[in-house]
């Protein structure tokens, strides 16, 4: 154990879907140290996305507990987690990232207007968005272009710069790469790791696709860490 | 920033929400339309009759005697003889009186027999006057007065011949004693645009070959020997009164409605256009209710709009929780929408009121005498427009409170 907190860590969590839903998830023990780069390996139906729900904090476990810097999710109200994951998660979807009729700026930063804290880091919005583009590989007079005129593969890189700005502590994403061809791929990658390594960004990724392994600093299967109760119907 | 994307999202369903706040100014036109014309036609009645403090008639209905004495509308059942309007124009407390006596037609317009003081008397919107455009006042027998509408109408000028029907809608002319027209009045929009003016004199002088509303055959009186009879009429229809201090009018009037020789009634102006209202109340409310329930239908329209725009903008709603929004976020953005769409739809349908106003103004004024004034929306349309927005905050609770429960429930993942 190190002496820094874990930037995430889940501690026998279990979840089940409310309803009539047959499906649970049980986590014993999955963290995550600050800066720490880890690719989560499953296939569909792992459970990844009902672990990436609970890790931002937008269902809480029904046992266990879930932290992101010390702080745990049951302890916060559904308006508190919601602040909270505002303040300190980034996140990326697999594809539609971005409100289509909003600006690339507007997009970029609509993470800040949900969080004072992480506003009050970013000295000025508009060149600091600017500059994320810029440093994604995009040109910086795009922030004016409406979203949904970009393509899937800028896109992308403008809901990475949405989930740099302000350096939130964690980047959570979900496949963000599928949609993208394999060179696009390969570029959007090495952009988001040389981004969040220069922020200290501890960055979790989720994915099928065991050929990315390679840039992260640990792979995990999401076999290994979660077990999934499927009720017999 | 919140209100841009949320314009911005509104904008990107332009169709839609386009279709939607036209349904909604569309129908805020029609009410406020319905209300313009409500309040006009009101304010141009009460502004029909102004300075008379009682009108005299046959017994009828108070507010019959005030449709046919001045508004031209209907018609007497009865006239009151010539020595009742004597005996009232003699009694102390009247300081003046004109007769009217009406029954006779030019085309489509009534003509009204009154003496040289109904110009001076008569007055219309607070305490106007008749105004000559052109021409002077009854002089010789045969002269008449003309309102605007009337010269407007039938392209008549000052000198021109008019040839009086017996009665309303009648074939039967008076063409042996043709008038011809000295002067022409000044629009007013009163019923006097519409009347052909005569003295009382002259109704009794195209009469004097008739009886009992025939002509006698074989009779045919010239006008030079008419001139030079003693006309003095038998009848008349009604009377407007003045009285001297406004502290006689109730005791004249009871005067009148108990006066012995002749069932008569006296009314005042004021308090029969109060039963008038009255009696169109219901209708007007009918009115208001429709129109009303127009704006709602509209209303209802718009919250099926977001209703059935909810399952699409699922993923929108999911981004703006999965950067921190609360669910209360995406409820609030959607009652701005439904807010900033009632509210377009409201300014929308204030301006094409106004547009149609522009238009229908003249046509208004010419085919029914009602003048629509073009005016600063007035405080009550004011609270209306309020009102429709309010309506569709309400409105939209509905798909609001579906799309938060839909936002709790969904968190940012999207399960279709």
């Amino acid at each position: 154990m190190s002496d820094t907190p874990p930037i995430l860590a889940l501690r026998d969590v279990t979840y089940r879907w409310p309803g009539a839903v047959p499906f649970g998830l049980g986590v014993a023990n999955f963290a995550l140290q600050p800066a720490e780069t880890v690719l989560l390996l499953g296939e569909s139906g792992s459970g990844k996305s009902t672990l990436l729900s609970l890790i931002c904090g937008t269902v809480t476990a029904q046992a266990g507990s879930v932290s992101v810097q010390g702080t745990d999710f049951a302890s916060l109200s559904a308006a508190g987690r919601d602040r909270f994951r505002a303040e300190h998660i980034g996140v990326i979807f697999q594809q539609f990232n971005l409100l289509p009729f909003g600006s690339v700026l507007d997009n970029i930063l609509l993470p800040l207007r949900f969080a004072p804290d992480r506003r009050a880091r970013v000295d000025d919005p508009n060149a600091t968005a600017k500059r994320l583009i810029e440093s994604l590989g995009l040109p910086s007079n795009l922030t004016t272009a409406r979203a949904g005129t970009l393509s899937v593969g800028q896109q992308q890189r403008v809901a990475a710069a949405r989930a740099l700005i302000g350096q939130p502590p964690l980047i959570v994403a979900d496949e963000p790469t599928s949609a993208l061809d394999a060179a696009t791929q390969a570029t959007f990658l090495d952009l988001l790791f040389s981004q969040s390594r220069a922020h200290d960004t501890a960055l979790l990724m989720v994915s099928h696709d065991a050929r990315l392994a390679s840039h992260f600093d640990r792979v995990v299967e999401m076999s290994d860490i979660a077990k999934i109760e499927r009720a017999v119907a | 920033m919140i209100l841009r994307l949320a314009l911005g999202s509104l904008k990107a369903r332009t169709l839609t929400v386009g279709m939607t706040v036209l349904a909604i100014a569309l129908s805020v036109a029609l009410f406020l339309g319905v209300e313009k014309v409500r309040t006009g036609a009101k304010a141009s009645f009460a502004d029909t009759i102004s300075g008379t403090d009682l009108i005299v008639g046959a017994r009828s209905g108070s507010v019959q005697l005030l449709l046919y004495s001045v508004f031209r509308i209907g018609n007497a059942t009865n006239n009151m003889t010539w020595e009742s309007y004597q005996d009232i124009a003699e009694r102390r407390e009247v300081d003046w009186i004109v007769p009217i006596s009406l029954g006779d037609s030019h085309r489509q317009f009534r003509v009204m027999g009154t003496s040289a003081a109904f110009f001076e008397r008569y007055k219309y919107r607070s305490g106007q006057s008749l105004a000559l455009q052109d021409g002077a006042v009854l002089a010789d027998l045969f002269d008449t007065v003309i309102g605007a509408d009337v010269a407007a109408t039938l392209g008549y000028q000052v000198g021109d011949p008019i040839v009086v029907s017996h009665g309303l809608a009648s074939f039967v002319e008076h063409a042996n004693q043709p008038f011809q027209v000295s002067g022409i009045l000044e629009k007013t929009g009163t019923p006097v645009d519409r009347t052909v003016i005569v003295s009382l004199e002259a109704i009794e002088a195209i009469h004097v070959d008739w009886q009992s509303g025939a002509q006698i055959p074989g009779q045919n009186t010239t006008a030079d020997v008419i001139r030079q009879m003693e006309l003095r009429p038998e009848a008349v229809t009604a009377a407007l009164v003045g009285v001297k201090s406004r502290l006689q009018v109730f005791g004249l009037q009871r005067a009148i409605n108990e006066y012995g020789q002749e069932p008569l009634l006296a009314i005042l102006p004021g308090v029969a256009l109060q039963e008038l209202w009255q009696i169109v109340g219901i209708a007007e409310t009918a009115l208001i209710a429709v129109s009303a329930m127009v704006v709602v239908t509209a209303l209802i329209g718009m919250m099926a709009t977001i209703f059935s725009s909810l399952n699409e903008r699922r993923r929108e709603m999911a981004i703006f929780r999965a950067m921190g929004a609360r669910p209360r976020v995406i409820l609030g953005m959607l009652i701005l929408e439904a807010a900033l769409m009632a509210a377009i739809g409201a300014l929308l349908g204030l301006a094409l009121l106004y547009v149609a106003l522009w238009i229908a103004q003249p046509l208004v004024d010419s085919a029914f005498g009602l003048w629509l004034p073009i005016e600063p929306p007035s405080l009550r349309e004011v609270w209306a427009l309020l009102g429709v927005v309010v309506a569709g905050v309400i409105v939209s609770a509905a798909p609001a409170f579906r799309a938060y429960r839909l936002s709790l429930a969904d968190g940012m993942m999207v399960r279709n």
